[in-house]
């Protein structure tokens, strides 16, 4: 079964005087328990085509499936829900609200999920462990280096285990012995709890961990591979 | 309601975040909502001071009048039933004081000068509740029966007359059949009035010496009634209505001092204004920092949206924010408010603009009010209006297309 299914995608943007195919009649299925790394140089449409998948950016044309939901027709609330329920994010920059502490961002999304105060607690503070940032839990972003911030970005897109992450450039700020332990913990949930992981990336040890992976060039796909994972 | 303990913390975590601005906004609302109390209270105590001193220039609470009395205040309009009368009807009746009086107009006359006055017979017992005077503070001796042969009047009077305590003087009315009455009176005693007319106009003599003087018999022209509070005496206008159906005219003080009904009337409107306007000032200071509160952090609630929430949670946490901003303001301002008033309620001295004071109406002693009606009131307009002109920073807030303000360059 497929969990993310995109097809004949178009997403044009307007740059000053020049319209710029972000994406061109894309179509990509990723199956449940998929592995992919969209790599691409910086405008080729990775970045365009996550946003896309995760509905924070409606495509021009073509449709976008998530399970067997449409997407590209759901309202902002609908999305919202949707986002919520299914799908945790990893961005680039920006990733934290900066006037929570670490197990607070954390706790964030389960928090508008309704969950239950004892449980949060529970959770957040067992994933902030996970991803060795334990002591670190009462710091807000501003008292945390990049590589901590993006740690407890990535636990709070997966604390809540959704059945797909959309991470970009999720290494971008971690040095390699944080990088592979991350990478590790996306290995993990991927082989463990069957998480589909779409990961936008330029760097090389990411995509060593990729079951598949996907080569974007001006908006087009050019290349999809299958390959063994690390 | 789920999200209400996450969107509160939100709201009070950005709040603090530029703690200046924050400041300097609660700085503001602060001292608008304690100039809004204070000057509420002054003007209140200012109110409330000439309809006191208005009702105690005699009206009382609800009066009882030949109909024709106060269209022409003159003996030929009197009331014939007997004191007696009045009493087995009302001093059991709940009142909480009642009187009858003689009232016409009259002319004084000394040695020296005449003056146009209002003649009061009185039972100095019973007039004790409603009198202007105190009658312990007369220089000399006030009243002491009906049947006093003396007469008191005020010390400007007295200046202007060019008399004193012990000497004569003549007053001067007409009778029921429109005939000179007049006496001499010695004067017994000198009073002194919050309100320097009151000096000026009023001459108290006994009552029933009045009566034999106006050739009345034990006729007088005005009865009055005290109730618990003049702002609402129609409890004890019923009261007398009910008990008086004798053809007699029956009314409440504002009916007989509409100047003064107006009055109270017009400062529950001004109260309202006056909140609204200094609202309209602070609100040019809320509209802006909650517009600088989402422009600063546009990537971040493109981030909340990516990650779920939804935008009508988007749109309550800045209006919360306000909503918080305004509260703790708030409560500053009333604190401040209670706190500079309470130590003023010996009253303030306004004795420099004493004579303009006067022409209101009012006493040169300002006595500042504050009721918590006023307070509510002005909390509660500005809570509503904040929450109105938030709407529109907290909707544009609510709208951002995630991936757009997440991607928003500083």
């Amino acid at each position: 079964m497929s969990s993310v299914r995109c097809v004949d995608l178009c997403k044009t943007y307007r740059q000053g005087d020049q319209d710029v195919k972000a994406l061109d009649h894309v179509s990509i299925e990723i199956d449940e328990g998929g592995f992919v790394c969209l790599v691409a140089p910086s405008g080729g449409g990775k970045t365009t085509l996550l946003n896309a998948i995760g509905g924070l950016d409606i495509p021009d044309s073509g449709e976008v499936w998530i399970a067997d939901q449409r997407i590209d027709e759901m309202s902002k609330g609908e999305l919202a829900d949707l986002r919520l329920a299914n799908i945790g994010f990893v961005f680039q920059a920006y990733n934290l609200i900066p006037v929570l502490t670490a197990q607070e961002n954390v706790e964030f999304v389960m928090q508008v999920q309704g969950v239950a105060a004892a449980e949060r607690r529970e959770k957040s503070l067992a994933i902030l462990d996970e991803v060795g940032l334990e002591g670190l839990e009462t710091r807000r972003p501003a008292e945390m280096s990049g590589g901590q911030q993006q740690r407890v970005a990535v636990a709070r897109a997966i604390v809540s285990r959704p059945a797909l992450v959309l991470a970009d450039e999720p290494t971008a700020n971690l040095d390699s012995k944080t990088s592979d332990e991350l990478m590790e913990l996306f290995t993990e949930l991927n082989r463990h709890h069957n998480t589909t992981f779409v990961i936008a990336t330029h760097d090389q040890r990411v995509m060593r961990y990729a079951k598949r992976i996907v080569r974007m060039l001006d908006g087009r796909i050019v290349e999809d591979l299958e390959q063994d994972a690390a | 309601m789920r999200m209400t303990p996450v969107l509160t913390r939100l709201a009070w975590r950005y709040l603090w975040r530029n703690h200046r601005r924050t400041i300097i906004m609660l700085s503001a609302i602060a001292v608008g909502s304690w100039a809004m109390i204070f000057m509420t209270a002054l003007t209140r105590g200012m109110v409330d001071q000439m309809i006191a001193d208005g009702i105690s220039a005699l009206p009382g609470h609800v009066q009882v009048h030949d109909p024709e009395f106060l269209d022409d205040p003159s003996v030929v309009n009197r009331i014939t039933i007997p004191d007696d009368e009045f009493a087995r009807r009302f001093d059991d009746a709940g009142i909480k004081a009642w009187a009858s009086r003689v009232r016409v107009p009259a002319v004084v006359t000394s040695e020296r000068e005449s003056r146009g006055v209002t003649l009061l017979g009185i039972d100095p017992a019973a007039e004790r509740e409603f009198s202007f005077v105190s009658y312990e503070d007369v220089e000399g001796r006030f009243l002491e029966s009906p049947e006093d042969n003396g007469v008191v009047i005020g010390r400007k009077l007295a200046d202007k007359l060019d008399t004193e305590v012990g000497k004569r003087i003549v007053l001067m009315s007409q009778d029921p059949d429109n005939e000179i009455a007049d006496r001499g009176f010695r004067v017994v005693g000198l009073f002194e009035a919050s309100m320097p007319t009151f000096e000026e106009s009023f001459v108290f003599v006994g009552k029933a010496t009045a009566q034999r003087m106006l050739r009345i018999g034990n006729a007088t022209t005005e009865v009055v009634f005290l109730g618990d509070d003049y702002r609402d005496v129609d409890p004890t206008y019923q009261l007398v209505a009910e008990r008086v159906d004798d053809g007699l005219d029956v009314k409440r003080w504002y009916e007989i001092d509409t100047y003064l009904g107006t009055m109270l009337r017009v400062m529950d409107g001004f109260v309202l204004i006056w909140v609204i306007v200094i609202f309209l000032a602070l609100s040019f200071g809320l509209v802006n920092t909650l517009v600088m509160a989402v422009f600063e952090r546009v990537r971040e609630i493109g981030l909340m949206l990516a990650l779920g929430m939804k935008p009508s949670n988007i749109l309550a946490q800045i209006i919360i924010e306000s909503m918080l901003l305004l509260a703790v303001g708030l409560a500053i301002g009333n604190v401040l408010a209670v706190a500079t008033i309470q130590p003023l309620q010996d009253g303030i001295d306004i004795s420099v603009v004493a004579e303009g004071m006067e022409m209101m109406g009012a006493s040169s002693v300002l006595y500042p009010k504050l009721y918590l009606n006023d307070v509510v009131l002005a909390n509660i307009v500005v809570l509503m209006l904040g929450f109105f002109a938030s709407l529109s920073p907290a909707w544009r807030a609510s709208r951002y297309e995630p991936v757009e303000a997440i991607t928003k360059v500083g």
